[in-house]
């Protein structure tokens, strides 16, 4: 391995580190997309500071890119704050505007009498193939600041990021805190952006933090996922784009990250599309099972159980539901088939008595204590009945005494026997 | 004819064009979805150029208005259905498509005549040479020509689709209430800005577009209270940004069509200005009424 390949390893991962942990506070306060409007507004900033003093060292251009992005962040804040205008127009106009004024600059260097301007674009669109150990050094000491400063207020920011209103009314320095949080903003983007060029910048502030927040709901860990998220595709981007020749790596770094970013949000526990598919297949399941118990409960009487054909004309259920349904329920026990018939076991007896019990609950509940028409409280039974734990059941009859009767008049099965239970 | 004119008409026609989409973009908080398009109909232009080998507009143009539809999609998938906080689904699939599209970019380079600079810059110094040949006869710049047919286009989808543009941007609820279809009104205007954004490409570049998108409107936003004035306001101011921003860049020898774009937002910078005046005036007055 060559020992360029090695710098722009190391450089990288501190970009993408650094850009993670400002980009998860930016994520929490709905801010993400301000990134990408710092990244376009450093431009002016870079172009200025050249023109006034013309030189294109990193100390000169540096300090103007960090002011003119500075000034960007509160441009956006007093358009938010003094006008009608939403926050994605007014970050859409200063990303525009600040960009364009850059541009004017620019062009306006590059017409004019400047000795050595060439290359000072190349401080915004990115050029990580040639990182130098003086680049790493400021790399790692904007790193340290900004772990150095979140460690040290983190109870603070954690606060302020999560809920602006309350860390205000308890008393917390906001504007000092929101001005903290731009400069370290900054601060990350000016100095990553010379390596990975502006929208790609966008992308480590924004991406990493959102895949964080789908596997976890915690400020520490969404840190600390977001900073392995973001240092690994760094890591495995330059890598890629070291092995095929000619290949940009800023890009391959983003496509890195979004492939960790787009699989996360398809397969991730709890929050994941898929595993949310399935969950709601499962609760579907769950109810068909319970209603076709419930109907059978209601038609109990006949030994021999009720014909499949009228179990599902009578419901308008379809063949492939009540099929499915009932080969659940067959193997739980619940139910027994018997020569195109089905009936309810003396499991499934009790399991229908629970269903009827706590449908009929509810209604009472409905009735007496929330004071709603008892033609009202129906649907609204038939819907909770699937939803109620035995302990919120034991709540419900105690709250309500034990009652043997529901609002319709009809008997709330299993009462009686809960109640000598009881006492 | 000389080169200015054709020069600040292009100008006027790309500003006209964006303001009239970009209108119902802020209405609809959706201004940052223009500026992901923009970016992320890169790859779309790049696969067309290399399945036509052509750089002939057309397929581009429909490269880029897939891609534009693609990208409204795919923003409106992650945040519906994987509940990806609004704001951070944008940035994901703008940020994403664009690094696909500079990648094959940079993959087809040594057989391709497009670089990523051609894409976000424009030139629209260059529109005057870029001529438009009936057989023998020049007809004027081609990008004039293709602003008009844009611009015939907008304002057609804009008068016809009026109703419906207006009521799906101003209150959903009610829209999809009496029966609009208010995702096929999203992905119309996507559409058209997608059309709007590539065909605006050559002349004035990527980011550029998205400051005659937002910007125009934005200031017209602050002086209008119906949506009529509201496009009026954007018309003029985004004619007056072209034609200043041209005096600009002769003035300081500096980029013509971000010049343009420098001038929209003096014009915000003075609007919002007045108006942030006029309320501690008005405040001013109030207090030493009472």
């Amino acid at each position: 391995m060559d020992s360029n390949l090695i710098w722009v390893l190391i450089g990288c991962a501190l970009i993408g580190a650094g850009a993670s942990i400002v980009g998860t506070f930016s994520y929490l306060r709905k801010e993400a997309l301000v990134g990408d409007a710092i990244a376009h507004a450093l431009l002016p900033g870079v172009a200025l500071a050249f023109l006034l003093t013309e030189e294109k060292k990193l100390y000169v251009l540096f300090p103007g890119a960090i002011i003119a992005g500075l000034v960007s962040m509160w441009s956006i804040q007093m358009i938010k704050k003094y006008s009608k205008i939403k926050s994605d127009t007014a970050i859409a106009l200063v990303l525009s505007v600040f960009f364009a004024a850059g541009v004017v600059l620019l062009t306006h260097i590059q017409q004019g009498d400047f000795g050595n301007q060439s290359g000072l674009d190349a401080f915004l669109f990115g050029k990580a193939a040639s990182m130098l150990p003086r680049d790493i050094y400021l790399f790692v000491s904007v790193d340290l600041i900004i772990v150095g400063l979140v460690a040290l207020f983190y109870p603070y920011l954690k606060l302020y990021a999560f809920d602006q209103e309350f860390a205000e009314s308890s008393g917390l320095p906001i504007r000092l805190l929101r001005f903290g949080l731009s400069v370290l903003t900054v601060l990350a983007i000016a100095s990553g952006i010379q390596a990975v060029g502006v929208v790609l910048m966008a992308a480590l502030i924004i991406t990493p933090a959102a895949t964080a927040r789908f596997l976890s709901a915690r400020m520490h860990h969404m840190l600390a996922i977001a900073v392995v998220i973001g240092v690994l595709s760094a890591i495995i981007g330059v890598y890629i784009s070291y092995l095929t020749p000619s290949m940009p790596t800023g890009p391959w770094i983003v496509v890195v990250l979004s492939f960790f970013a787009l699989s996360t949000f398809a397969f991730a526990p709890k929050k994941g599309i898929v595993h949310r598919h399935f969950r709601r297949i499962a609760h579907q399941r769950k109810i068909m099972d319970e209603n076709v118990v419930k109907h059978l409960y209601h038609m109990s009487g006949s030994e021999k159980g009720i014909g499949l054909g009228v179990l599902s004309a009578e419901r308008q259920w379809g063949g492939k539901q009540l099929e499915g349904a009932i080969k659940r329920l067959v193997s739980g026990g619940l139910i027994f088939t018997n020569q195109g018939h089905v009936g309810l076991t003396d499991d499934g007896q009790r399991e229908g008595a629970r269903i009827v019990r706590l449908h009929r609950l509810w209604e009472l509940y409905l009735s007496e204590r929330m004071n709603i028409a008892e033609d009202h409280v129906h649907q609204d039974a038939e819907a909770i009945e699937h939803i109620i734990t035995p302990e919120l059941e034991q709540a419900l009859l105690k709250e309500l005494d034990y009652p043997e009767m529901d609002p319709h008049s009809s008997e709330i099965p299993g009462v009686k026997e809960m109640k000598s239970y009881e006492s | 004819m000389s080169p200015d004119f054709w020069i600040v008409i292009t100008g006027i026609l790309v500003a006209v064009n964006c303001g009239l989409l970009g209108v119902f973009l802020v209405l609809r908080k959706s201004a940052m979805v223009g500026d992901a398009i923009s970016h992320a109909v890169l790859p779309g232009i790049v696969i067309a150029y290399l399945l036509t080998d052509s750089r002939s507009s057309i397929w581009m143009m429909l490269g880029a208005a897939v891609f534009g539809i693609i990208t409204t999609f795919f923003i409106e998938f992650l945040h519906r259905k994987a509940r990806v906080q609004s704001d951070a689904s944008i940035g994901v699939t703008f940020t994403w498509l664009f690094a696909i599209g500079v990648i094959l970019v940079s993959l087809f380079s040594g057989n391709v005549d497009i670089d990523q600079e051609c894409v976000l810059y424009g030139d629209i110094a260059y529109v005057p040479f870029d001529l438009f040949f009936l057989g023998e006869n020049s007809l004027g710049p081609a990008p004039v020509w293709m602003g008009s047919i844009n611009m015939l286009v907008i304002a057609l989808v804009v008068a016809l689709g009026y109703r419906g543009l207006f009521l799906t941007s101003f209150d959903t609820g009610y829209a999809s209430s009496i029966g609009l279809n208010t995702g096929a009104w999203n992905y119309l205007l996507m559409g058209a800005v997608s059309l709007t954004v590539v065909l605006s490409f050559n002349s004035v570049g990527a980011i550029l577009v998205v400051a005659f998108l937002v910007v125009p409107p934005a200031t017209a936003y602050l002086i209008s209270k119906r949506l009529e004035t509201m496009i009026a306001s954007t018309v003029v101011l985004g004619t007056l940004s072209a034609v200043g921003g041209y005096l600009l860049a002769d003035l300081w020898s500096a980029s013509i069509s971000a010049s343009m774009a420098v001038f929209s937002g003096i014009f915000f910078a003075l609007v919002f200005g007045y108006s942030l005046v006029g309320k501690k005036l008005r405040k001013r007055v109030h207090l030493s009424e009472s």
